[in-house]
């Protein structure tokens, strides 16, 4: 069977390398003035190693475009994009059609992911935005394992799934901790905090502890457990599912490589020998499990989850 | 935000300059009873929510044959309906969507209110009449992105609300397509359609009309350190919030109408009729005495007096003016008591006996200092006197819902008037 992509984040130039080794296929990264919630930081400087490195062991790399842009920025685009293009990158990963627009006219052979996160819940709509000009459609994560491999039947792009990590349940623009520290008169307090992204909220209703971090996008709140269906990729493997993301953000560059590493061991096996992957998927979990940091419970995010409206 | 005079959008009568290009006043509308009363008190155009693919599932949602109505009543006062179908659908969504919009089509809407290219597409291939408007769930604030949506064919956009005005002008600038923009309600403290909350909390889709207001809730703060978790509050702050103050530009209107923004939109589906109608009154005032004479225009406070009568959260221009600060949201509170409450709604007046046949809407009684207000009459406040039933019956307080009293007016009043009462 096709083996899907496995797609990680680098938080920094030097993880390229082992997560290459631990079996990575293709990377996102990029800087927050443009993209959104990555796991760390990547200059223009950086991104042209990271190119270098990934093409170097024969992986790809993405940059992230896709913030949702003001004016100000919108009219940068035309200059990322072009360096984007420069640097080698083998796509770019969008939201907002602005960048569809400047991708256009500064870099028309550029391949463009579609990614929106939370608005990408059906085909039709996966095929609305390859006919004007995206390769892939990166799937909501609100979406249940039936819906997307219907959407995977049903698509003419590239179909990327995030199978692994923490997810983003919000963005505001507002700085909501620097108002709320400013509300308590600690002005200060943000600053200091910002760079740290090691805060929680807590909603004792439901015993749920949700990370929130603000940055130049705006304030971000992400959910409360890691996504892991590494004991669940048979059926998305069987659907033709191109691209299985692994998202490192908030955790730490060795724990991301660890799980590169027993994603890159399940794929393979799902694919070559389907049977003995059932057969032992839950070894599978309990891997991840034993390396789990104690604060982020697992569970599979909406993948078996009815929601109603 | 600086008021810049626009010539485009103006013409000379009589040596005065006068605003000939008036924005539309967009209000929303639960049901058929607040779709008549926002008409009637002054919108332009009404936005409601059918039976599916809207985002208020709890609101009061339109069959086709209350759209028809509703679109015969608007026609007579020359308005148009718009019907919100702005939710990011799942593929369980996509049956039965040619045959709604059919029927929006046949119900004789003028618009319809999108964010999911597959509404905007199918609407384009079976209600080739109906007009395409991009929902601010698709959180647009930027001019190259407002260029695509008018290539892709789309009559207007409605813009995110993290947009601010010196934005709001450079769109307006830069692009020809209709721009509508929102003036006054309750607002999502998230990028709209960028929020799924209520799917995590509640197992409720956000983005299908399940919104269940996670973001008005209370939560503690903690970060979490080498030796555990540790507390950012102290026992007399308020929890964490994020809660925003609702967005009142009314003091921005002459800036909006000279950009030339077509279409002024007020939140509120959920909300009654009494705030419909006070909303709109005001709004339709300011946008009317602006456009008649902007030169010798003059902000007044009693139009900001008469919008706090219904304001059930304190209010703020939010990013019209730029970032909006820490003052625009509320912690520790959850909103207010508007300052009037709505008692009656006028059924009818007996020009010779000066009598009021009204409609009770809340407790009442004799003595009690009142204010009528709607389209026909300037606003006035009286004591009520003898109140009867509809029998002739003297009582001693009007305590029933909907009960129909009479008493006397010292001056006349119209049918879908209002009565309200300060609270104490």
């Amino acid at each position: 069977m096709k083996k899907p992509e496995l797609l990680v984040t680098p938080h920094r130039v030097e993880d390229l390398l082992p997560l290459s080794e631990a079996g990575a296929d293709a990377f996102v990264v990029g800087e927050q003035r443009y993209g959104l919630r990555l796991a760390g930081e990547f200059n223009r400087e950086d991104v042209k190693k990271a190119v270098e490195l990934a093409h170097s062991k024969g992986k790809k790399l993405y940059v992230a475009v896709n913030a949702i842009f003001h004016n100000d920025k919108a009219e940068e685009l035309d200059d990322y994009i072009a360096f984007v293009q420069d640097a080698g990158a083998d796509a770019i990963i969008f939201g907002d059609p602005a960048v569809l627009m400047a991708a256009r006219s500064v870099a028309p052979n550029m391949p463009l992911h579609w990614s929106t996160e939370t608005t990408a819940t059906n085909y039709f709509t996966c095929n609305y935005w390859g006919k004007r000009g995206a390769v892939r459609a990166v799937l909501s994560r609100e979406l249940s394992m039936e819906a997307v491999i219907e959407i995977t039947e049903q698509a003419e792009v590239a179909i990327e799934v995030q199978v692994h990590g923490m997810t983003c349940m919000f963005q505001s623009k507002r700085p909501l901790l620097g108002h709320y520290f400013e509300y308590q008169g600690k002005v200060m307090e943000i600053e200091n905090r910002k760079e740290a992204k090691n805060m929680l909220l807590h909603d004792p209703e439901r015993n749920n502890k949700y990370p929130i971090f603000e940055d130049e996008n705006g304030t971000h709140i992400m959910s409360p457990n890691d996504i892991c269906i590494i004991d669940e990729l048979g059926e998305l493997v069987e659907a033709g599912v191109d691209s299985f993301k692994v998202d490192g953000i908030l955790h730490s560059p060795e724990y991301l490589v660890e799980v590169t590493r027993l994603y890159r061991q399940a794929i393979n096996l799902c694919a070559e020998n389907p049977e003995e992957y059932e057969d032992t998927k839950e070894e599978w979990l309990e891997r991840i499990e034993a390396i789990q940091p104690a604060h982020r419970p697992l569970d599979t995010g909406f993948f078996f989850k009815e929601t109603v409206y | 935000m600086t008021v810049t005079v626009n010539d485009a959008i103006s013409t000379i009568v009589n040596g005065k300059r006068v605003i000939t290009k008036k924005p539309e006043l967009l209000a929303p509308a639960g049901t058929l009873e607040k779709l008549k009363i926002a008409v009637h008190y002054g919108a332009d155009a009404v936005y409601i929510g059918g039976q599916e693919y809207g985002l208020r599932s709890n609101a009061g949602n339109f069959t086709f044959e209350e759209m028809k109505e509703g679109v015969e009543f608007a026609k007579q006062y020359g308005a148009k309906i718009y019907v919100t179908t702005n939710i990011y659908a799942h593929n369980e969504n996509i049956d039965g969507l040619e045959d709604y919009l059919r029927g929006l089509e046949e119900a004789g809407v003028a618009g319809i209110i999108v964010a999911d290219p597959l509404i905007i597409e199918t609407c384009r291939k079976v209600a080739p009449n109906v007009e395409v408007h991009l929902s601010t769930q698709q959180s647009l604030s930027n001019w190259r992105a407002v260029q695509y949506w008018k290539e892709e064919g789309l009559h207007r956009v409605v813009l995110a609300r993290e947009t601010t005005g010196e934005e709001m002008r450079k769109i307006k600038e830069k692009v020809d397509i209709e721009i509508e923009t929102f003036i006054h309600g309750a607002m999502c403290i998230a990028y709209s359609g960028r929020c799924v909350l209520s799917n995590h909390m509640t197992a409720r889709d956000s983005n299908r009309g399940g919104c269940c207001q996670s973001c008005r809730w209370d939560y503690d703060l903690y970060s979490l350190e080498e030796n555990g978790e540790q507390a950012l509050f102290s026992e007399e702050d308020a929890p964490f919030a994020m809660s925003p103050k609702d967005l009142r530009l009314v003091e921005s209107l002459p800036s909006m109408i000279e950009m030339g923004i077509d279409s002024l939109k007020i939140e509120g589906r959920m909300k009654s009729i009494h705030y419909i109608a006070t909303v709109v009154s005001v709004y339709r005032k300011v946008i009317d005495s602006y456009c008649a004479d902007p030169e010798s225009f003059e902000f007044k406070q009693e139009w900001l007096d008469e919008l706090e009568k219904c304001a059930n959260r304190p209010a703020a221009p939010a990013f019209f003016e730029g970032m909006p600060s820490a003052d625009e949201q509320l912690f520790g509170v959850h909103g207010k008591k508007a300052s009037h409450d709505f008692v009656g709604l006028v059924l009818d007046y007996d020009n010779e006996t000066g009598m009021v046949t009204l409609q009770q809407r809340n407790f009442f009684r004799p003595g009690d200092e009142v204010e009528f207000f709607g389209p026909e009459i300037e606003g006035f406040t009286q004591k009520v006197e003898t109140i009867w039933d509809e029998k002739g019956n003297e009582l001693d307080a009007a305590r029933h819902p909907l009960q129909v009293v009479r008493f006397k007016v010292e001056q006349p009043v119209y049918p879908n008037n209002m009565m309200r009462k300060e609270l104490a």
